[in-house]
Formats: structure tokens, sequence, C-alpha cells
């Protein structure tokens, strides 16, 4: 019994590690209708960042705000000098050019900072430290969900918000009432690289900062935020913390380690046959 | 007159009776001028972190070079990358051997690219020298002439650690954890091969992980549910980071066994706290550039003028460095050894025929030996355990050697 | 098809006959391979860009033919002219029986669908309960096939990488032909119906579940082929070939070649053989960053793809003003 508390809470602690990315994800989706496949290795090379401040002797929180700050600049002009040219491309092409992205950022990274790991600092006191959770796993759930909390004020309740949700989702209409769309889009990058950031520190200290942090996390994280639904920030955490429980349960009571994997991702697309927008997404409704 | 004429007739017998001496024997790649060098090595993808090594063979060679070059040739290292994926380590070896034409393929990286190019290689006649994997396939001279490994393999290094448990701790419960691909699984069976047949007993619990995911935590937290008090750790540096720290903060104290690839202070240890790692036992064979016993060390000194001048850009804490280095220092030895004949012939033939040959980055005691029969250069190894600053070496050199 | 294709194509058809005798047997072995990964690409072609089903998942379909082809002749003993056609078959099957299910997912959720599968290919391909078959993580590693003993005797005088790239290039012609069949006639019409205006096309009376999962199963049908090919030509598989990096070189390829053309498998093929090599020259220290670099700029220079960039060029030529007929890309 304890060892399947001990599974299960590791599990929510790995779970807040997709979740956050997850909501950077869910972020880029709300404000532009597309997912950003470079999402992680923008999340990484911010965490870089960080790494580089604290480093040179700045102190954690000041680091971490700054790299915040500097997150949200980068996804700005990565939306204006990048993503705008090819606005107008199929869907497919500015895939593609995420994928671009996706390549060089990581290529960089390992250039520039190479490729041994890096400890990367917590925050978070020792008091915050559960039985079977250590302070930063608790600490870093604690912040996923608190990041969601300002997320979901932010489109529900803020002019701003509504704005953004409103250029994703009619750009047309959107510009017709005055929102200026292409500063909604540049905004809703630079939201979703500093949720990003966010999400890049809390998972450092725990995986280890190294250039390819976050390639297999990224899958996860996808496949949590579609099974929240992809419109869905909650829908994001409860996927991601999902998706953590039941791959360590199913690794380590029902199927082994080799294909827990291949069964946890059977396991949501069979949730997405049944209900095909996930937990919580809001069902597509087109009129013809 | 017969006087002066006696020591000429001697030496017109003598080069009469060596023509080898006087002639040069060239085979593609090799001419008055230059050595070409061919290699392959994962510059872009997943693999992307071992490409340090190609980089430091590469500048090894411009120090040669600088130095003149090996008997008066300079060395064309030509290395391409293959994103680790054997199909284009094929397209690689091809272009290397086909196109480029070099003497010798030399520490292509990976199991699963050399398997690739195994046969072809052989059946083409071209070195395929001292490649850069522990697999222990590469030690078959009688079916695969051609092809030689460098490194102590992984099951010899897993026997030395199952070996060592059955002497000094009998009845140990063993849990493993591997990563899932072939260096995982190949260390896991020269450790269930040097437990005996009691393996199946010893052995109590054992898991993997693929290398996509993020931690090995829940791993961790398996074995440990098993009640075992010995750990054998087979995993690459991330990895065992998180293995070591995962298993301290759970309250977990085995045994604890770590491969050789992971176990660098500096990037390995410290990340995972060095107090956590106290107890750690592991085999060296190369000088750990992060451990303080070699900070004086005359032979790592060289090593890091070496890297300031040559290799500015790398990191100086990531062994790698120091693993090219070595490997570098042997094929210069064996194509010196080679003298004027360069062909692929004598190239293996000299590469299979190093006599107890010293690089001073090796761990003291440790010599590369090579024989017709003897295709695994380096089979010592040391034991060292992890006091909380630094590694304290105990016990011999075992050695595989015949 | 008009006169002006039909030469071009023929052109092309006797330059390719030519290549192997004039380049070098690497050479001829590089072209091999384009010519499988065009192959692979028309198969992605056809499910997303005509049948508009994103598909982040074809790497699947290439290892299961590649690995159905390696058991076969490492176990079964089966020639290997002999394992295409049931390397083809057995994606044929796999591909309509995924694409079934897949039925019930639109755009990004059929994405994570096939990710999926991309995904859990290798740990499949590692399991231990197979491992018989498959060689685990190992692999299996194939003979190259010999010209066969007809050519000798009939005086033609080839070598295995020649014989090998006249092999592939039949195959490929076969396909091609049979692909430019299918998308230029009543199926090829209903695809893009379907993908156009999923709606309509169903109220016109199209029976878009059988359609949309037998365009799953053909395009699952040809990568399975070109990964039979290519197990051939490279003679060895194993598990972490086929990673989910494949997939996405897949979608790479036909973007950048030209979603919903023929001549884009092509074009995509020569990218994703050619380029990643080009970018290994101009940089050791970060080649991934340049090809980045290479994938981004042809997306600006040509957003639909070399097909679309080609296309343009003729038909400006050609018309010497715009068209303003709708085009069958995107």
């Amino acid at each position: 019994m304890e060892a399947v508390m001990f599974q299960l809470l590791a599990g929510l602690a790995t779970g807040s590690i997709y979740a956050s990315l997850a909501l950077a994800l869910v972020m880029i989706y709300q404000a532009t209708h597309l997912v950003n496949f470079a999402q992680g290795e923008m999340a990484m090379f911010a965490t870089y960042l960080a790494w580089s401040l604290i480093n040179a002797g700045m102190g954690y929180w000041p680091a971490f705000c700054l790299t915040v700050l500097g997150a949200f600049v980068l996804g700005v002009l990565i939306e204006r000098i990048v993503i705008r040219p090819v606005e107008n491309a199929p869907v497919l092409a500015v895939v593609v050019v995420f994928i671009g992205l996706l390549v060089i950022l990581n290529s960089v990274a390992g250039w520039i900072f190479s490729y041994t790991i890096k400890s990367f600092p917590s925050p978070f006191p020792p008091a915050l430290g559960l039985r079977y959770m250590s302070p930063h796993q608790v600490g870093a759930l604690l912040v996923t969900l608190l990041v969601l909390a300002l997320l979901y004020v932010f489109f529900r309740f803020t002019p701003l918000g509504l704005a953004m949700r409103a250029a994703a989702e009619n750009p047309v209409s959107s510009r017709l009432v005055g929102i200026r769309v292409g500063w909604m889009l540049a905004l809703g990058w630079g939201l979703a690289a500093a949720v990003g950031a966010v999400a890049g520190m809390m998972v450092a200290p725990i995986v280890y900062l190294d250039p390819n942090m976050m390639s297999g996390i990224l899958l996860y994280a996808f496949a949590a935020a579609l099974l929240g639904g992809i419109d869905s920030p909650g829908g994001a955490v409860l996927g991601g913390l999902v998706v953590g429980v039941l791959e360590n349960l199913l690794g380590a009571f029902v199927i082994g380690n080799e294909l827990k994997l291949v069964v946890a991702l059977v396991l949501i697309v069979g949730v997405l046959l049944v209900r095909p927008s996930g937990f919580f997404g809001s069902v597509q409704v087109s009129r013809v | 007159m017969k006087r002066r004429l006696l020591p000429a007739v001697a030496l017109l017998a003598a080069t009469l009776t060596f023509p080898a001496l006087a002639q040069k024997k060239y085979d593609p790649g090799a001419s008055d001028t230059e050595i070409r060098i061919g290699n392959t090595n994962p510059y872009s993808g997943p693999a992307s972190a071992y490409g340090a090594i190609g980089k430091a063979i590469a500048a090894y060679f411009r120090m040669v070079n600088d130095r003149g070059g090996i008997n008066g040739r300079k060395v064309n290292f030509m290395s391409y990358d293959d994103g680790y994926s054997p199909p284009k380590t094929v397209e690689m070896a091809r272009k290397l051997v086909e196109q480029d034409e070099v003497l010798l393929l030399f520490q292509s990286l990976g199991t699963p690219s050399n398997t690739a190019i195994h046969k072809y290689m052989n059946a083409k006649k071209v070195p395929q020298l001292f490649v850069a994997t522990g697999a222990t396939k590469w030690n078959d001279p009688k079916n695969y002439p051609w092809t030689m490994g460098w490194q102590p393999n992984y099951q010899t290094e897993a026997r030395i650690y199952a070996r060592h448990i059955l002497q000094t701790k009998p009845n140990a419960k063993i849990a493993v954890l591997y990563q899932n691909d072939d260096y995982g699984k190949d260390y896991l069976k020269g450790f269930e091969d040097g437990l005996g047949p009691q393996h199946q007993n010893m052995i109590v619990a054992k898991a993997s992980y693929e290398v996509s995911e993020p931690t090995v935590d829940s791993q961790i937290l398996q074995l440990k549910s098993s009640g075992a008090d010995v750990f054998f750790n087979i995993t690459t540096p991330k990895f065992a980071a998180q293995a070591i720290r995962a298993a301290y903060d759970s309250g977990w104290k085995p045994v604890h066994y770590l491969n050789n690839v992971s176990n660098s202070v500096g990037s390995v240890l410290k990340p995972a706290g060095l107090e956590k790692a106290v107890g750690v036992i592991t085999s060296a064979y190369v000088k750990d550039p992060t451990d303080k016993r070699w900070a004086n060390d005359p032979a790592m000194k060289t090593w890091r003028e070496f890297m300031a001048k040559y290799n500015a850009d790398a990191d100086l804490q990531d062994p790698f460095n120091v693993y090219g280095y070595s490997v570098a220092a042997t094929l210069e030895q064996v194509l010196k050894q080679c003298g004027d004949t360069l062909t692929r012939d004598n190239v293996m033939k000299q590469a299979a025929s190093l006599k107890r040959f010293r690089i001073d980055t090796l761990l003291p005691g440790i010599a590369i030996s090579t024989s017709p029969t003897d295709y695994a250069p380096i089979e010592a190894m040391q034991l060292e355990r992890f006091n909380g600053h630094e590694f304290e070496l105990f016990g011999e050199v075992i050695s595989n050697e015949q | 098809m008009n006169r002006k294709m039909v030469t071009v194509t023929i052109l092309l058809v006797v330059m390719a006959c030519i290549l192997p005798f004039v380049l070098t047997n690497y050479r001829t072995f590089q072209a091999t391979l384009v010519l499988v990964y065009a192959i692979a690409l028309l198969g992605l072609n056809i499910l997303t860009g005509y049948n508009g089903q994103i598909s982040l998942g074809h790497g699947a379909f290439y290892a299961i033919g590649a690995y159905a082809a390696a058991i076969l002749m490492d176990q079964g003993g089966v020639p290997y002219w002999a394992t295409i056609p049931i390397a083809g078959a057995v994606c044929l099957v796999a591909g309509f029986l995924f694409g079934l299910p897949a039925l019930r997912l639109e755009g990004l959720y059929l994405a994570l669908a096939t990710f999926a599968l991309a995904v859990s290919m290798p740990p499949i391909l590692k399991a231990h309960f197979i491992e018989k078959w498959t060689g685990g993580v190992q692999g299996i590693v194939i003979i190259k096939p010999d010209p066969p003993a007809w050519l000798a005797a009939a005086g033609v005088k080839l070598n295995a990488d020649q014989w090998l790239y006249f092999f592939v290039l039949a195959i490929a012609l076969v396909l091609f032909i049979m692909g430019w069949n299918l998308v230029s006639g009543r199926i090829g019409r209903a695809l893009v119906a379907i993908r156009d205006h999923h709606t309509a096309a169903e109220a016109m009376g199209i029976n878009t579940a059988l359609y949309k999962s037998l365009a799953f199963g053909v395009s699952a049908m040809y990568t399975g082929i070109a990964g039979a090919l290519g197990a051939i030509a490279v003679q060895f598989v194993a598990p972490d070939s086929f990673s989910v990096f494949l997939s996405i070189t897949f979608l790479v390829g036909i973007v950048v070649g030209g979603l919903a053309s023929l001549s884009g498998a092509l074009y995509g093929a020569l990218f994703i053989q050619f380029v990643p090599n080009i970018a290994d020259e101009l940089s050791k220290a970060a080649p991934w960053a340049v090809f980045g670099v290479f994938l981004i700029g042809f997306v600006y220079l040509m957003p639909t793809g070399a097909a679309g960039a080609v296309r343009a060029l003729t038909r400006g030529r050609r018309e010497g003003k715009l068209s303003h007929a709708k085009e069958a890309l995107p």
C-alpha cells in the first residue's frame, strides 16, 4: 500500500512537470489556434538564461523575474520576426517553421552551454516538504496551480484576455471591433513564452538542465494538453497530473517500464475517441 | 681499393635484402604528405552530447599537425554527422570509404551505428578502428578482422562488479536500473553472466527506462520497494545523477555500483549532491578532469593546456574530452608504428601489436595491449569508491588480459 | 496528362536510368535513398496533402514495412523481391485499421493519435516478448541482394548497388503511376473534396468514412513499401532508427516539397536526403541549427512548397499573367 502511495505522489510530482509545459501549449493555442512545437525548447533556452544569471552571481528571485520578463520579450520578438512572415501560409507550413525553430534553439543551446548537465537551484524552503514529496516537488505543483489560476482569471475576467481570445477565434470580426489582432498574437506568444520559462525553471531542479531537457516532456505535455482539452488551462493541468500518475502506476504495477508509455498513450487516445475534444475542451461546432 | 668498396657493397647488399625499408607503400587515403582519417559522430539529434568526442579528436589532430604531423605527414581528420541514425551512418561511411577514400574509419560512435556498417567495412577491407562503443561484439578478430574496439567493454566491467559482489556480499539482494537499449542490455548481460546461475535469485528487481523519459524517480521507488540492498546503476549521466539523488532522498541506502559511463565527479556526482554519492563504487580507466586527485597531475596539466589552445570552446568538466584525447593518442601511436607502410593491412597489423602502450591520461597501471587474437585494447579497470570529495582507488588493477 | 507533362516525365525517367552508369556506387546509393523517401512522401501526401488528415506518425508505417522485410528475409528465408508486396499488404491493413478509429478525430487530436503511434514504435520493437523475431535492441542485419542470374545471362553487367537502384526505380515508377491515377481520378477528387469541405462532400453522397480509412490504408501501404526498400538498401534495421523524428522528417519533406502534388514527393525527398548533409558541411558546431535555418528559409520563400513554386513559375511564363483559377494546393 505504501508503494502505491509513493508511486501516486511521485506521479503527481512528474505530472506537475507535464502540466506546467502543457499550460504554455494551451496558452499559445488560445492566442493563435496553433500548437507551438518549439515551446519546450523556448522554455529550455529561457532556463539557461536564468542559469547564466544565477551563475554570474544574481540572486534566485531577481534572476527569476528577469528571465520571465526576458522570455516574454523573446516570445514577442519571435512572433514578430519569425512567425509574422508566414502568417498566411498553410497551417502545415507554419508547423514546419515551428520545427525549424525547435532544432535551432536546441542546437544553439548545446553549442553555447554544452551538453553536460547543470544543476538548477530550487527556491523552496525544506519546510515545504511532505513525507512522500520533496519540498521542490510540492513547490512546483503549487506554482503550476498558481499560474493556472492567474491564466484563468486573465482570460475570463480581463478585457485584454477577452480580446486575445477573440483575435484567435475570429480575426476578421475582431478587427472590425477595433482589436489590434497582430499585437494580440505577439502578446499571446510573449505570455506563452513567459509561462514556458516558469515551467522550465520549475522543471530543471528535478530533471537537471541540459539542452534535451524538454524534448521528452514536450510529448507528454502535448498528450496532456489534448487530453484535458486544448483550449482549457484547467484541463491541461488535470491532463498533466493524470498522465504522470497513470504512467507511474502502469510502470510499477501493471505492464512494466518497457511498455508503460505505449499503454498510457493507447489509453489517452481511447479517451479521445470517446470524448474527441478532451475532458474540458469546447466541442468544435462549425456552421456549414 | 677493396676496403673502400666493401662498405658500399655491404650497403647495397643491405638495401637489396631489406627492400621494405626503402619503399613506401600506400593504400587509398595515404600519401607522402597526408593521411586521411574518417569518422562518424552524432553532432545533431538526441545523442549530440557525444559530439564532444569528435570535436576533441579533431582538436588533437590539429595539435599533431602543428607539431609536424605523423612521420612528416599531415592528418586530415574528416568527421561527418550521422545524428545517431544507422541509415545515416551507412551513408556517411560509404561516403568516407568510396568518395573521400580515407585510409581508415576511426572511432565511429554508437553501437547501432557501428553494427550497421560492420559487415560493409569488413567486406571492403577498410579498418573500423577503435570504435566508440563498449559493446562486446567488436572483439572478434576471426570473423571481423577489420573491426576493433578500444574502451573496456561493458560486459567485462559488469563482470568485475559481479565478482566483487560475490566476494564481499554473497547473499546480496540486487536491484538493477538500466537504459533500455543496446548499451544497457549489454551491461545487464555481463552482470548476469558474472553472477553465474544464481543471478536469478540474487537479482530481485530490474527496472528499465527510455532516454525520452524525464525522470527515473518512479523506477527508483520500484527498486527500493523490492527490499534490495545492492544497486547496480546502468545509466547515462543525466539519469545517473537523478538516480543517485532519488535513492538518497528516498532513504534507500544500498551498496551502489555505478557504471563507468557516468562516474564523473563534476558532471554527475556534484549535480546529484556530493554527500548523496558517498560510498558509490565504480570502475575507471581514464582520469576524471573534475577529480581533485589529478589537480596537479602532469598529464592532466598537459591536457588542460591542450584544451585551452586547441579546444577552447569545449567544457573542461566533460570527461568525453579526456576520452577523445586518449583514443586519438592511441591512433597516433598506431600510425607512427606504421612508418612508411601506410596500407590498411599494416594499420590493422600495428593496431594488433600494441604492447603495454601507455598514455598518461589513463589511470596508473592501465596500459593498452593487443594481439592478433586479442582485439580488446583496454581490458583493465580499477575499482574506486567515492568518499564525498573524490574517488579512492581500492584493490588492484583488475585485468582481463590473456 | 498533357503532352508537356508526358515529355518531362519521360525525360526524367530516361535520365534516371542513365544515372547509375555515370555516378559512383556511393552516389547511386544516395539516389536509391532519394527514391525510397519519394515513395514514402508520396504515401504521406496522399493522406495529408490530398485528404487533409494530418499524420505525425508515418515513420511507424515505414518501420513496420522495414521490419516486415527484415524479418521475412532473415528468419523466413523469403527472397527480397517477395517481401515488398507482403510489406505493402501488411501496412495496407495496418493503416486501414488505424484509420477506422481515427475517423472520430480531427486536426490536432488526430495529430496526437498519429504522434502516439510514432512514439510507441521503438518501445514496441524493443519489447522482449517479440525479441525473437525483431532482434530487440540489436536489430537485424540484412544481406544486400545481388543482381539476378537472368540479367547476367542476358549479358548485362550490373553491380549490387546499380541493380538495387533499378529495382527501386521500377517500383517507384509503378507506384507513382498508380498514385497519379488515384489522385487525378474520381477517388482523388473525392479525397480533395473531403479535405476542403467535409460536410459538403458527405452531402454529395461521398462515403467519407470509407474514403478516409482507405486513404489511411493506401498511404500506409506506400510508406510501408518504402520502408521495406529502405531496409534492403541500408541492410540494417534497429528500433531507434525509427524514432518520432523520422515521422517529423517526413512531414517536413511533404511541406517543403509541396502538399498535394506528386512532384512534391520527389522535391521533398531530395530535400530531406541532401540538406542535412549540406548543413553538416557548413557547421560542425551546430549542424542542426543550420538545418533549421534552411527549413525556415525554404518555407518563407516557398510557402506552397517547391512544387508550388515550380507551378507558379511555369504558369506565369505560359500565361504571362496571374491565374484566377483556384489551385488544388491549400
